[in-house]
């Protein structure tokens, strides 16, 4: 095992695992491998919650259509990448629909009332779409599976959010949410049918601007949810405390591209500040090593200025089959190609001194040439970044 | 079909990451260096816009930022008031207590009510002539049907009101083919590609705005034509490039290997590239935009990239 300044280490130390970064990072890739690693390497359950994965991938990871259980991914994938894991890697994706569903059937006071939400037009028109949904019920889910003990190891890959952090924020606007002032003033009219002298224009814009059955179908839409208020509170908490405990962890997911590290940046700046518990910054497709050689940009220089010159070199061309005008275009296409790739070595470099807060971990893996869309791709990657 | 610069109104989307907002910049500057009066606005205000022409922060209000350039930020509280005041004649509103409240409740509970107050401010600017051209560095590609949609949406919930009445210019406009488009980035990797095909139907489904065309970002340069990677394939043996180094004086190992890793990650992407090419209906132009070696921000990025897509455009 190794120690804590590996991934392994943190990773075997935790219960949970959230991945986050800007998009197209490869956050879900990430999380994949890690939690895949974990399940070849070591003993017990592993999880991988994701939201969003690209199709061949959720095929690989036998998430084949919709639903919110937990499936176990067949040995045969395992097989095929020649390992035999040691635990077992689970899987399971996000629909926000069914997620909510469940959440009114938890929290609604009673059959009627759970029935009347459920069949509400407007509840079924925004399930999908309310108050960043996608951020809460994802770590609403996450605190369920949690809580049912039956996982060592449970990985998450959080859903694209506009700002990225809204997620980790979400209970507590959740809970805020239905205990606002303004909830209670928005669906006061309907309720009592009194309206208050002094806020009769406001709901003079309102009707006047949306129409008041249109206010009336929110209004009755919220006096129903509502009823869930306390349960609801209660849960966001929860949910809440999960995120801070000590055997959560964050891992930030980046490539050194300027827009990802300005966010990734931010990130670990926010987890910290807000006292989120920041284990490991993985760094994805980061150019190889040798690109930063100065002897061999040197080179590269050299060989672009005198390519006509070198190609001249007696008895060269003939021995590559070709004659000297050719050899001086492909000498001078391996000259600027080095060079040019180079420049963005040297300035991913430069991003990453750039990163200056940083966690325990840091892992890179290199540009992969491939995409990955099964286990052994997973668990090539997984073996780079594992420590 | 139309050029894309002729039409009035540009949707710029895609993922997150693929450069949307570096296009959205670049054609805006296009058009307005062809003459065009152009508007450029972000939608998510992230703040980026203003890098790319190196000015100030954009804010609602339209600013003049190059000859002919116009660029603002989208405010939602910002652009109901404006609409408020100047289309539903409602007076006083900045005074209403919690207005803005209000609406940012109403918009969490009801979809299309935070879009429709962006689409309407974009399509109101089109509607009154005030640019040739509005292009919208929209939502991630995400976000962009329910904002596309909008309209629609508020029809199905709003049964009456004055919102309700709005709505059917706005659907004339973004029907209008020959005015407005959906430009989607991609760039040439799995994902992207299969968002790309997924978000064609959603959108061709779900609204009545035509795909306008795509701006595939970030292709690497091909390094060698046939014969060429034959003799790059035989300088690849160590022993066949040994009188060079000798001249040289160093190792060419790394060089080659750079350039094989550039011809594997072409060859690999350009598979995703046939592949979209293949299911997108051909009357659409896609447009190829050069991988970027030099820092991808700033006012020369904007050059480069306007450059690039003039010449895909054939100007």
């Amino acid at each position: 095992m190794g120690g804590p300044e590996t991934l392994e280490g943190l990773l075997t130390s935790k219960e949970i695992a959230i991945a986050c970064g800007s998009g197209g990072v490869g956050k879900t890739t990430t999380a994949a491998a890690m939690a895949a690693m974990a399940a070849v390497r070591h003993r017990g359950k592993v999880l991988v919650l994701t939201v969003d994965p690209a199709r061949r991938l959720a095929s690989a990871l036998g998430l084949g259509g919709f639903g919110n259980e937990e499936k176990k991914v067949d040995e045969e994938a395992f097989k095929a990448a020649g390992v035999k894991p040691r635990g077992e890697l689970w899987a399971a994706m996000l629909d926000t629909k069914q997620s909510w569903d469940d959440l009114v059937r938890r929290h609604a006071p009673d059959a009627t009332t759970r029935d009347r939400i459920l069949s509400n037009p407007l509840y079924q028109n925004i399930s999908g779409k309310f108050v960043q949904s996608h951020d809460y019920i994802a770590m609403e889910r996450l605190y369920e599976i949690h809580t049912s003990g039956d996982y060592d190891l449970i990985v998450v890959d959080t859903p694209p959010t506009r700002n990225a952090l809204d997620f980790i924020e979400a209970p507590r606007r959740m809970a805020d949410f239905f205990s606002s002032r303004l909830l209670r003033l928005l669906i006061a009219p309907y309720r009592s049918r009194m309206v208050n002298l002094a806020s009769r224009p406001f709901y003079q814009v309102a009707d006047r601007v949306l129409g008041s059955q249109f206010l009336e179908d929110i209004a009755e839409f919220f006096i129903l949810f509502q009823t869930m208020y306390a349960g609801f509170v209660e849960r966001a908490t929860a949910v809440e405390r999960l995120l801070r405990d000590k055997r959560t962890t964050f891992v930030v997911v980046s490539t050194l591209e300027p827009a990802p590290v300005s966010e990734a940046e931010f990130f670990i700046q926010v987890l910290t500040a807000k006292r989120f518990n920041l284990g490991a910054l993985v760094l994805n497709k980061v150019l190889p090593g040798y690109l930063l050689d100065e002897e061999a940009d040197e080179l590269a220089a050299r060989l672009g200025d005198e390519a006509a010159e070198l190609a001249r070199i007696e008895g060269l061309a003939s021995a590559l089959d070709t004659d000297e005008e050719q050899l001086t275009r492909v000498l001078r296409e391996v000259a600027a190609n080095f060079r040019n790739f180079a420049t963005v070595a040297r300035r991913e470099a430069g991003m990453r001194r750039d990163l200056q807060v940083r966690p325990q971990v840091v892992a890179t893996a290199p540009e992969l040439e491939d995409d990955i869309h099964d286990v052994s791709g997973l668990l090539g990657l997984g073996e780079l970044i594992w420590g | 079909m139309v050029d894309l610069l002729d039409r009035r109104l540009l949707f710029v989307t895609g993922k997150g990451g693929v450069g949307k907002t570096t296009i959205s910049a670049a054609l805006a500057w296009l058009a307005a260096e062809r003459g065009k009066k152009t508007l450029v606005c972000e939608v998510d205000a992230k703040g980026d816009l203003a890098d790319f022409y190196e000015t100030a922060p954009t804010r609602f209000e339209e600013r003049e930022v190059a000859p002919r350039l116009w660029a603002m930020s989208m405010d939602t509280e910002a652009s109901l008031k404006q609409y408020l005041s100047l289309q539903l004649k409602i007076p006083l509103v900045a005074r209403i207590g919690p207005l803005a409240q209000m609406f940012n409740f109403v918009a969490s509970a009801a979809p299309g009510v935070r879009e429709i107050v962006t689409i309407g401010k974009l399509c109101w600017e089109v509607r009154e002539r005030h640019y040739d051209l509005v292009v919208v560095d929209a939502s991630a590609a995400g976000h962009i049907v329910g904002q596309l949609a909008a309209p629609q949406a508020i029809n199905q919930l709003v049964q009456v009101g004055l919102v309700r009445q709005q709505t059917g210019w706005m659907l004339d406009i973004l029907g209008d083919a020959a005015t407005t488009g959906l430009v989607i980035v991609a760039t040439p990797a799995e994902m992207p590609v299969n968002e790309t095909l997924e978000l064609i139907d959603r959108v061709r489904d779900e609204t009545n705005v035509v795909l306008a065309g795509i701006v595939v970002n970030r292709v690497l340069p091909e390094l060698f034509g046939r014969a060429e990677e034959e003799v790059f394939e035989r300088l690849e043996r160590p022993e066949s490039r040994e009188p060079l180094e000798k001249r040289l004086g160093g190792s060419l190992a790394p060089l080659v290997e750079a350039a094989r890793l550039t011809v594997t990650m072409r060859r690999s992407r350009a598979e995703h590239l046939e592949h979209l090419r293949a299911e997108v209906d051909p009357a659409v132009p896609m447009l190829y935009m050069p991988y970027l070696f030099f820092r991808a921000t700033g006012l020369r990025a904007t050059h480069q990239i306007a450059d690039a897509l003039s010449a895909e455009l054939g100007y």
